[in-house]
């Protein structure tokens, strides 16, 4: 499968009023040199999760800017994601049950693969552990390879790691979202911040309006305190926690409660944490648990944009973009020094850092009775996602690491 | 109007931030990776951090100082690190070496704070500067305004404030200009003294078009 020629992003211009014409202006300087030259994106999909939701915004930018790039999708059978799934989890330090035929599945389907795709590509950009093993084939040294790592590697399973890491160090470098998520390699690494578009349906400006409404249909009252976690229902993203807080929040101020998030319709734990969620939250009106379907960007956005304070109280997690999404629509936040978060989140600037329940519900009563400081880490964390934390400085940070790497080359 | 013999090239400058295999736990390990981190990290941690967190004027304005308060809580050190003006460096060594020196001092008359583990630990990493001619050049203090109006932060932060080490003297590259080009040394040291600390690039753009306004004013 090939999505390199779907358009879905807004021209480059369409950022000028968000991110300023010089910063665009910027954005061609530095492609030019590049332009015309072969770059390969390869993931594992093309439809959900944070890789293809990036690599649908981006890829159309990078050719905008005139680079030659496609983007590549590995294929699999049933046994095959099964086994990357495995992966995935053990590499973020869950547990794993160690099955000599993973490491052979893993390695046929990336024969497959490599045999199936051309890999002769300029720069090649690998994301994630699934396709990892393609640098195999890699003729003969040829083209740049860079594996770009979006999962947090601080903690892996030293089993799967040790197999993962042989293919790895064969590239000629790799990325990672933030510095806790790397590990000690013999190639360079680099620090990509994941991004989010701000002109995408989850993150771009609604009308006021349009946000009562959405909150109204939700039985929110948009007039009263609204707090919100957006989260698909999982454990490590603590809602159960968050009904604690609003609980004690709730004794110093009159305020609801919004808990959304997808994801358990097709997972049998989700649904069972939907379940202590609804009967965490009893009978309490203002407690509004929303199991939203997989593609409700507009009704995510509304509810951030509708929120008083945005909470992410997750107990492990990855970089943790929900947080960004906040921050570009100007809400204060607390959520809890884990993952990514503290990149986003710098304490007492753009937002507020807690380690506990009531840590977190401290913090947010501060926010309640001090609503101009509020204001002010909404204000500051927006600009922080302007310059850190959008597309464009995605597409800026892979034109310099190209540009690097042409002049590496030339050096050595 | 004056016309300066050699122009004005306006450059853009992209960093590429790479990790490095180098953390301190504790103020002890901070003290130490100081001597033997590359230049080109504490160029990222001091130069590059105030571009960073230009909007933030209320942080401190290097990483090392926001990590010694945030992370180890330790506020008397945060703040003298943060007193490090880089605007006094025209060298990497002689920063390396003062900021160390204020670490060292600290661990040495607080010992029992040296090896208290920080909260989170300090990642090390280094800038990679790319840069490219942005095709622009100014002859004039007219045509030099009009370009400097539509700068990208990372151009004016190469040229404005990074450009001391580059100079290897205490001013930028616009004042070096104008002083030595047009000849202009009056505006030039007005445009040198504004302070990158409290200002945000956008204001410290906006107050040198006005300096040049006024100028041309006059």
């Amino acid at each position: 499968m090939s999505p390199s020629t779907v358009q879905t992003a807004t021209p480059l211009d369409g950022y000028v009023d968000l991110v300023g014409a010089p910063a665009i202006d910027e954005l061609w300087a530095l492609s030019g040199p590049l332009h015309g030259r072969p770059i390969q994106m390869v993931n594992s999909t093309a439809i959900g999760g944070g890789v293809a939701e990036l690599l649908h915004r981006l890829m159309p930018l990078m050719q905008e800017v005139g680079l030659d790039a496609r983007w590549d999708v590995i294929t699999g059978g049933a046994d095959f994601f099964e086994v990357t799934k495995a992966f995935h989890n053990a590499l973020q330090g869950g547990a794993y049950d160690s099955r000599p035929q993973n490491f052979e599945i893993f390695l046929r389907y990336n024969k497959l693969n490599q045999e199936r795709l051309r890999l002769d590509a300029e720069f090649a950009v690998i994301h994630d552990p699934q396709p990892a093993a393609l640098i195999e084939g890699r003729s003969n040294h040829s083209g740049h390879w860079i594996w770009r790592c979006h999962i947090d590697l601080s903690r892996p399973n030293p089993t799967v790691w040790q197999f993962l890491e042989n293919y790895v160090n064969r590239y000629d470098g790799a990325i990672f979202s933030s510095p806790e998520f790397a590990r000690r390699l013999p190639i360079p690494q680099y620090l990509f911040y994941p991004s989010i578009d701000p002109l995408s349906d989850k993150n771009r400006d609604l009308d006021p309006e349009f946000v009562k409404d959405i909150l109204e249909k939700f039985g929110v009252d948009p007039q009263r305190t609204i707090l919100t976690q957006v989260s698909r229902f999982d454990r490590f993203k603590d809602p159960i926690g968050v009904i604690r807080v609003y609980q004690i929040v709730k004794r110093y101020f009159d305020c609801q409660l919004v808990l959304a998030g997808g994801g358990a319709a097709d997972d049998p734990e989700g649904r069972e944490v939907l379940r202590e969620v609804r009967e965490a939250a009893g009978n309490d009106p203002d407690i509004h648990v929303l199991e939203l379907p997989p593609s409700s960007p507009v009704e995510i956005n509304a509810l951030q944009r509708g929120s008083t304070v945005v909470i992410q109280k997750s107990l492990r997690e990855g970089f943790g973009l929900t947080v960004a999404e906040a921050l570009w629509k100007k809400k204060p936040v607390v959520a809890s020094a884990v993952g990514g978060i503290p990149r986003q989140v710098i304490h007492k600037h753009t937002g507020l850092l807690a380690h506990s329940i009531e840590g977190t519900a401290y913090q947010v009563r501060f926010l309640l009775s001090h609503r101009e400081f509020a204001a002010r880490l909404g204000s500051n964390g927006h600009e922080h996602v302007r310059e850190h934390f959008l597309v464009t400085g995605s597409l800026k940070r892979y034109l310099t690491l190209f540009l690097h790497q042409l002049d590496h080359r030339a050096v050595t | 109007m004056k016309t300066a013999d050699q122009p004005f090239q306006f450059y853009t400058a992209s960093d590429l931030v790479r990790i490095c295999n180098q953390n301190a736990a504790n103020l002890a390990e901070l003290r130490d990776a100081l001597e033997q981190c590359s230049d080109a990290s504490m160029f990222y941690h001091t130069f590059q951090s105030l571009g960073r967190h230009h909007f933030l004027t209320e942080r401190f304005s290097n990483d090392f100082a926001q990590w010694v308060l945030a992370a180890c809580n330790r506020a008397e050190l945060a703040e003298r690190l943060a007193c490090v003006d880089i605007r006094e460096y025209v060298s990497i060594v002689e920063l390396r070496t003062d900021l160390r020196r204020l670490v060292v001092e600290y661990c040495d008359a607080e010992p029992q704070f040296a090896t208290q583990a920080a909260f989170e630990p300090f990642n090390f990493c280094e800038s990679i500067e790319v840069t490219l001619p942005l095709g622009w050049e100014a002859r004039t203090l007219e045509e030099f305004r009009d370009h400097l109006e539509r700068l990208s932060h990372a151009s004016l932060h190469f040229h404005f404030i990074s450009s001391r080490l580059r100079l290897h003297l205490k001013t930028n590259d616009f004042s070096y200009w104008i002083a030595t080009g047009l000849g202009l040394g009056d505006l030039a040291a007005r445009m040198n003294r504004i302070d990158v600390y409290t200002n945000t690039l956008d204001s410290i753009q906006e107050e040198l078009v006005r300096l040049i306004d006024q100028q041309i004013r006059n």
